[in-house]
């Protein structure tokens, strides 16, 4: 019972990486660059759900659209400031420019709101007790869980139904052919930074209803586990960012249960490279052929 | 004197010349300041720990500009430097040994455990290419700063006592702890020197170009501009690509034990992936393959936060925001031309001034 009690909790974290590193290997897939500051938008998710039940006293319920709706803003701003003009750039560059994203996000929210750790409010309270009592579930993981299935399944609708989405493809595989096409790139790179950033603020809702404290570095180990996450699972591939999501929260709450929660950061790095080393493109991530 | 002239102006010999020559006058100029009172205590702390980074830095460009590889655990390695200097200068100081042979002894300690370190790791991360070989970069440097986070190492009569994940040390009387966990290092013997620092990127320095100018350096070059090609004249890639990496982690490890034995205590989150990244930023920011750049780079923006101390809190935030932009103009293509038609301008007008 206890091993299936961590798996369920396993999943519920392994859904909130998933949701993140969504939107990073969406970015990915189409800008083909690591978004660095990708993080920090969850940062602010968190503090604009936190300012908006707290200090507007809206429900949760209004909190988050409202979180969905500033970071869908920042993306898409940061992008038009800081990552268009260096669309023809290296992509060292522009790895240093979402660097300094990050930096500017993490300190301007230290400036705003105070580096001392923010209490968020309790969000759904209260566990489902399953087989007599033996397990039990909290609402909160089975939301996350749903929610996340739920936005996994509209985004392939969405990317492989739609004609935006027709065009996000074409776009990661080849922009110069998709402008061609008649493209719009620049609005589709906007598009896809726009999704990641609102699934980045679902994303902090979740995060911080479970583990409620907000502070302005909050962003920055859920955003290297993602990433992590993302590669795990071929970055640049939505159900792959899906499946590395999941794993990679399982295998993390299984080693702290069953190994050492010191070390647990060590393990889920060391089955990365073990699963980088025998595919070295994650596990659903496209094979790249080089051309001679 | 036309051949000394020559052989000083061949693009190879001159692009060192700069580079020691920026590096040594830097080295008289702070210590006439520092020994006239004129640097501030802050500026004399930076002293040794911006010739660590420089060190350090140099290693990256390595790895990142010569061999074309993007390493985002360069951190890690400068964590394995430190911590063995720690543990190494701990026994020498047990024997009484001197503060300078101690240094020297430490910092070749570090150096050789990080290339080992360096070596194994390259096997595993050097099969993979791009992003997937960066975030394996970043996966070690996570797993190392873990793993020393969670290390106890003690000293007594004995000799050494090593313990993992838990404080499980028994020592007799009059021994002490040197890695105690998530506290670090502890009770370090103070050794580094600014003049230490300057020798080792000296050292550093003469490293990295004898093997930028060397075959194997070529090789290096050759692989990382065009795999295939390489391989098919010969070149074996995978071996000029590892040479590259452990030098850079050899490097790292001398840089690490230069830092770690100018505190007293600290912990391995000094390291961590945010100073990685650091060092990449300072790497970019000088240039791909540009010793004197990274040499420049690491000193301004080892030196710049603390110039904007003035700004308080908004220190950090305008170092972002200085950063994002320095990267926006240095990557306008309009400015890029400009620049490229005035420097034609000059050579031409140049050229007709020889004349």
């Amino acid at each position: 019972m206890a091993f299936l009690s961590y798996l369920i909790s396993g999943l519920g974290l392994g859904s909130v990486y998933a949701i993140i590193a969504l939107g990073y290997s969406m970015v990915y897939g189409i800008a083909k660059m690591l978004n660095f500051a990708h993080g920090d938008v969850i940062m602010v998710g968190a503090y604009v759900s936190f300012f908006a039940m707290t200090v507007a006293g809206v429900p949760f319920a209004v909190s988050v659209p409202a979180a969905v709706l500033v970071c869908t803003l920042l993306g898409m701003t940061v992008e038009r400031l800081a990552y268009k003009p260096l669309r023809q750039a290296s992509s060292l560059a522009v790895l240093i420019t979402a660097i300094g994203v990050s930096y500017f996000l993490q300190n301007g929210a230290q400036l705003l709101w105070g580096s001392d750790t923010k209490i968020y409010p309790t969000i759904l309270p209260g566990a489902v007790s399953l087989f007599g009592g033996q397990l039990s579930v909290s609402y909160l993981t089975i939301v996350t869980i749903l929610t996340c299935i739920l936005i996994m399944v509209c985004l392939m609708l969405f990317i492989n139904k739609t004609r935006t989405g027709k065009a996000m493809r074409a776009c990661s595989e080849d922009k110069g052919a998709a402008t061609l096409m008649g493209i719009n790139v620049n609005k589709i790179i906007s598009i896809t930074f726009a999704i990641g950033s609102g699934l980045a603020a679902i994303a902090a809702v979740l995060l911080c209803a479970t583990y409620p404290s907000v502070y302005p570095t909050l962003g920055s180990m859920p955003g290297i586990r993602a990433f992590t996450a993302a590669v795990f699972g071929g970055i640049g591939s939505i159900p792959g960012a899906f499946l590395g999501g999941l794993l990679l929260g399982v295998i993390e709450t299984f080693a702290k249960a069953y190994i050492s929660t010191q070390l647990s950061d060590a393990i889920v790095f060391a089955v990365l490279i073990i699963v980088l080393l025998i595919k070295p493109t994650g596990l659903l991530g496209h094979k790249i052929s080089e051309k001679v | 004197m036309n051949k000394v002239i020559n052989t000083l102006f061949n693009p190879k010999v001159r692009s060192r010349t700069i580079s020691f020559l920026v590096v040594i006058a830097a080295y008289v100029i702070l210590t006439l300041l520092s020994a006239t009172g004129h640097l501030s205590r802050l500026f004399t702390s930076l002293l040794v720990p911006v010739t660590a980074y420089i060190v350090a830095a140099i290693g990256l460009n390595l790895n990142v500009g010569i061999s074309g590889e993007l390493n985002l655990g360069q951190a890690g390695f400068m964590s394995i430097g430190a911590f063995s200097a720690v543990v190494v200068s701990g026994v020498l100081q047990a024997a009484g040994v001197g503060d300078i042979l101690r240094l020297i002894i430490c910092m070749a300690a570090g150096a050789l455990i990080a290339a080992l370190m360096g070596w194994l790791i390259s096997i595993p991360v050097l099969k993979l290419q791009g992003d997937y070989l960066a975030i394996v970069t970043l996966a070690f440097g996570q797993i190392i700063m873990s793993l020393l986070n969670n290390s106890y190492v003690g000293i007594d009569s004995k000799g050494l006592h090593f313990a993992f994940v838990n404080n499980t040390i028994q020592m007799e009387q009059g021994g002490r702890l040197l890695i105690s966990g998530p506290m670090g290092a502890t009770g370090v013997g103070i050794a580094s020197t600014f003049t230490a620092g300057f020798v080792l990127v000296l050292i550093a320095l003469a490293v990295v170009y004898n093997l930028m100018y060397s075959r194997s350096g070529r090789a290096i070059m050759a692989s990382r501009d065009n795999r295939i090609a390489a391989e098919s004249v010969g070149i074996k890639v995978s071996q000029a690509k590892t040479l590259a990496f452990v030098t850079a982690s050899c490097l790292a490890g001398a840089a690490g034990a230069l830092y770690a034995l100018n505190y007293s205590s600290f912990a391995a989150t000094k390291f961590d992936f945010n100073n990685s990244i650091l060092l990449l930023v300072y790497v970019v920011l000088g240039g791909l393959g540009n010793m004197t750049g990274t040499v420049i780079a690491t000193t301004l923006l080892v030196v710049l936060p603390e110039m904007l101390r003035f700004l308080q809190n908004y220190r950090m935030l305008i170092y972002a925001i200085v950063l994002i932009v320095i990267m926006l103009v240095s990557n306008n293509e309009f400015l890029r031309l400009r620049m490229q038609m005035l420097r034609t301008r000059l050579k031409k007008k140049g050229a007709e001034a020889d004349e």
